[in-house]
């Protein structure tokens, strides 16, 4: 489709306009029951507009052999409902040179790809040979265009290449699932970093070991991080979220809300993360936005729209959900690590839990804190020691509690989800319920 | 200004004959065991609110296809935008299909279909003009954000229309059209640092007039998120509970329905064991059904996107396993019959094992009987979500009652409800006498969310429910 013509005409229908195209390829190969099932080729394309009339925003999205006129037909349609546009398009800026593409990706050969998911079962059944493995080894390359009435025409590509296991070993009506996964705009092809992580969980779980309900001592790991604390603070950050007064952080920058040697940054210029880019879905520059400096609430997160209704300046996070029009959203978050090893957060608790994977947690009241959810993987400590894996378990909390006063920050922090670094947290109080209470 | 694609030009980008005749010239000439390509158009409208402001108004067309190849038991797959090329997109799953195939190619027989569904709506979404829409939705928003306490509002309309053609080796050319909409509308009530929300969501494929007439359930919705930031949270801990019809209807996607899709037992011996036909999983009260064949709800359709009928399935019948849901692959490779549950969230993937409509039987115990004799308990009504890891599943409550001695307590704070499939089915003690559907749902699995589904039930009670709490 001619972005060039479909600008062009926008420009003439209205004040401003902007064309946003992204093309992609994706290739995954899916092994299940530890055996090759599927190998896919997927290509899309997708234009969207987004134009000014009447000091209004209108917006259409399209792909396939949709005509150019009927793109605009609906976004022009469209803006005479829209909200007003408070901001202008960004001109021709300069960007931060960001490592989001490798050419070696593209060229792995499916062979190859193949070859990494074997060996991945390999080592794992070499270990457990019970267990049965769903693997996804993908490699995707796309180009993403950007331009506007202001003068705007920039073009990158990303590459990104996968690999990831869910491993499940059933004994009678229990079911252990395992499975971690790594992922570059570089290819993986060597799957021992995954393979051992996934046999060191396959190890700490090799006896059950009973639960109290009680408060007690929680580390949570990168996963467990991932699985219960990230989605209340994404949305509390959310510029969105704050200028509705949905945030419980509205008002409150400059304040100690969180542990004092508590960093949490959103930084999409680090290289090579599947949502590394040299600018946001808008064209703002990407950069790296402190959200917690030292414990204080320090920024929240903007696309242009919306750092505009709230007097701020956006901070290059918006981003397209689904092809549909720019929001502020994070990506790419990392905290800070601390000093603590996890054996020494573990042999610090005398009766605790290590909670790996949770299920559920972030479909309560996310907007205020609180999360609560089943431990699908997860540990008893006792007396210093990892004991064995807890079932029937479930833990809650509010996010704000556990990150005010935290017993310890680690001092391995890992990429988890391909968007988040994060080393384990120690929080000293949380509530668990067992069970029969763990009888 | 209707929005909606008038059917002459739906098929706009080829004419309908010569396209059909290309189709079945690639797929009479495969070397595949199996060839099917699946074609879609689909246009949609969407209004997003957030407090006063209505922030976006879209629209969006697309049109994209898929070839599925099946060789020696390996599945090959492609999908695209473009038609141009068809032929070579279909030599590509074929060669990707023989890469992965290295056994037997095993697919349950299905009759060869030749049949054209169209969608029939009491009044389309897409006959609505834009302007009714947003006056619509204009006076929900007013009525949340008039409520005292009310923080923000959020919501979202969306409404679409796809037809997909499906033609499969075995000489199947279906082609279906179907149409969709849905209203989710959250009030989010603040006091202090306090935030607490609730919302309703709403789906049909009967047409506009679901989301219309709604003032006083939106009413109640934003009241009840103020009474919210003033409720207590429950102890954690193990309580009866009874749920809600909405509720029970997310219980039994979540706590059996995943686990009876196929695709997740039919390669692994173990589980094969374990979801055994004929076992025991709960009471002689327990039924729990899936159908696409039960008509006019979200889950609903007359092919699934193998081209297999519909059909409507009993789960579990009187405690017992009875069957489970199917593609025509699974369904070879575990000896039973296809049941049309294949279905794709769009022709960006290919079909895999899915719920439609889900829902416990009703049974005969009145609200009153159920409530009698609870010492303490927790009576949980409407949903946020669910999630399992089929032998642990965890449900998520939109409000929750105290229940002491018999009788409704307190308000609570949303909980979170947690069950293991085998021990929890066996904990359901009673079964209400009303059956009420919830088509709100989006279910998700793997890469493809959200697929519209509805699930539902009447009221359950459950002995020794894990709750999540302080």
């Amino acid at each position: 489709m001619e972005a060039e013509k479909l600008l062009e005409m926008a420009k003439a229908a209205g004040e401003e306009a902007e064309v946003y195209q992204v093309s992609s390829r994706r290739t995954p190969v899916k092994f299940e029951s530890n055996h090759l099932k599927q190998i896919r080729t997927q290509e899309s394309t997708l234009t969207a507009l987004r134009l000014v009339k009447e000091g209004k925003i209108g917006f259409a999205s399209a792909s396939g052999e949709v005509p150019v006129e009927k793109i605009l037909d609906m976004a022009v349609g469209t803006s005479q409902f829209g909200a007003k546009a408070n901001f202008t398009f960004p001109s021709a800026d300069t960007y931060p040179d960001v490592k989001t593409f490798d050419s070696e990706t593209d060229k792995i050969a499916l062979e190859s790809m193949v070859g990494a998911g074997e060996s991945l079962i390999a080592a794992l059944v070499g270990h457990t040979p019970e267990i049965s493995c769903e693997v996804d080894v993908v490699k995707a390359f796309s180009t993403v265009r950007l331009l506007n009435s202001r003068g705007a025409d920039r073009t990158y590509s990303r590459t990104v290449f996968g690999i990831g296991v869910e491993g499940l070993v059933v004994n009678g009506t229990d079911m252990l699932f395992v499975g971690d996964g790594e992922s570059s705009c570089s290819p993986v092809l060597d799957p021992t970093v995954v393979t051992g992580r996934v046999i060191r969980q396959l190890e700490l779980a090799k006896c059950k070991a009973p639960v109290a309900t009680r408060s007690m001592p929680v580390v949570f790991t990168a996963h467990g991080v991932a699985s219960c604390l990230i989605a209340p603070l994404a949305n509390a950050f959310n510029g969105k979220m704050v200028l509705e007064g949905a945030s419980p952080l509205k008002g409150r920058l400059g304040e100690v809300v969180f542990d004092k040697n508590l960093f949490l940054y959103e930084d999409t210029t680090v290289p090579c993360r599947p949502s590394s880019r040299p600018y946001d879905d808008e064209g703002i520059a990407s950069r790296k936005n402190t959200l917690i400096d030292a414990g204080k609430a320090n920024c929240f997160l903007y696309d242009l729209q919306t750092a505009a209704l709230a007097g701020a300046a956006s901070t290059s996070s918006a981003i397209r959900h689904g092809g549909g029009q720019p929001s502020p959203s994070a990506s790419c978050l990392m905290f800070a690590e601390g000093g603590v090893s996890f054996e020494d957060m573990v042999r610090s608790i005398k009766e605790g839990l290590v909670v790996e994977q949770v299920i559920g947690a972030t479909q309560g009241n996310v907007l205020a804190g609180d999360f609560s959810g089943n431990v699908v993987l997860g540990y008893k400590v006792e007396n210093g020691e990892i004991v064995g894996r807890v079932k029937d378990t479930m833990i809650s909390g509010n996010v704000y509690e556990v990150l005010k006063q935290l017993d310890g920050i680690g001092s391995e922090g890992r990429w988890v989800d391909g968007s988040l670094f994060t080393p384990p947290l120690l929080c000293g109080n949380l509530s668990v319920s067992a069970r029969d209470g763990g009888k | 200004m209707p929005l909606g694609l008038s059917r002459s030009k739906m098929m706009g980008m080829l004419k309908e004959t010569s396209l059909r005749d290309q189709l079945q010239e690639i797929l009479r000439t495969t070397k595949a065991d199996y060839l099917e390509i699946r074609l879609e158009e689909s246009q949609s409208t969407s209004l997003i609110y957030r407090g006063k402001r209505l922030e976006e108004v879209n629209q969006s067309a697309s049109q994209g296809g898929n070839v599925r190849a099946l060789v020696k038991g390996g599945w090959g797959f492609t999908s695209f935008n473009e038609l141009e090329g068809l032929r070579r997109k279909a030599d590509l799953a074929v060669v990707q299909a023989v890469m992965a195939g290295k056994g037997q190619s095993l697919q349950a027989p299905a009759p060869r279909v030749v049949d054209e569904v169209r969608a029939s709506l009491e009044k389309s979404p897409s006959d609505v003009p834009l302007k009714a829409k947003k006056e619509l939705l204009d006076e929900y928003n007013d009525i949340i954000l008039r409520t005292p306490k009310v923080q923000t509002s959020n919501i979202g309309y969306h409404d679409g229309k796809k037809r997909v053609t499906f033609a499969n080796s075995e000489g199947s050319y279906i082609q279906q059209e179907r149409e969709d909409v849905g209203l989710r509308l959250n009030a989010v009530a603040r006091s202090g640092s306090e935030v607490q929300q609730r919302g309703i969501s709403i789906g049909s494929v009967k047409g506009f007039g679901v989301v219309e007439d709604l003032q006083d359930r939106v009413r109640e919705i934003a009241e009840q998120a103020v009474r919210l930031l003033s409720a207590p949270q429950v102890s954690s801990g193990e309580y009866t509970v009874i749920l809600d019809p909405i509720l029970a209807g997310v219980f039994a996607h979540e706590a059996f329905g995943h686990l009876s899709e196929a695709d997740f037992v039919y390669e692994n011996q173990q589980l094969r064991e374990i979801m055994v036909l004929g076992r025991r999983f709960g009471g002689k009260v327990l039924n729990i059904v899936d159908g696409a064949a039960v008509p006019g709800l979200r889950g609903s359709y007359k092919y699934d996107d193998e081209g297999v009928a519909s059909t409507k399935t009993h789960l579990i019948r009187e405690g017992v396993l009875e069957a489970r849901l199917h593609s025509r692959e699974t369904a070879a490779k575990m000896g039973e019959k296809p049941t049309g549950n294949a279905r794709a969230v769009s022709y960006l993937y290919p079909p895999i094992v899915r719920m439609t409509n889900t829902f416990i039987e009703p049974g005969a115990t009145t609200f009153e009987e159920m409530m009698s004799g609870i010492k303490e308990g927790v009576y949980a009504r409407e949903w946020y979500g669910g999630t399992t890891s089929m032998e642990m599943f965890t449900f998520s409550a939109g409000e929750a009652y105290m229940i002491r001695d018999g009788k409704l307590a307190e308000l609570l704070r949303p909980v979170v409800l947690s069950g293991n499939v085998f021990v929890t089915l066996n904990n359901i003690d009673a079964i209400g006498n009303s059956l009420k559907m919830n088509e709100g749902g989006g279910c998700g699995k793997g890469e493809q969310s959200p697929l519209p589904v509805s699930n539902g039930g009447p009221h359950v009670r459950i002995q020794h429910c894990l709750v999540g709490g302080r």
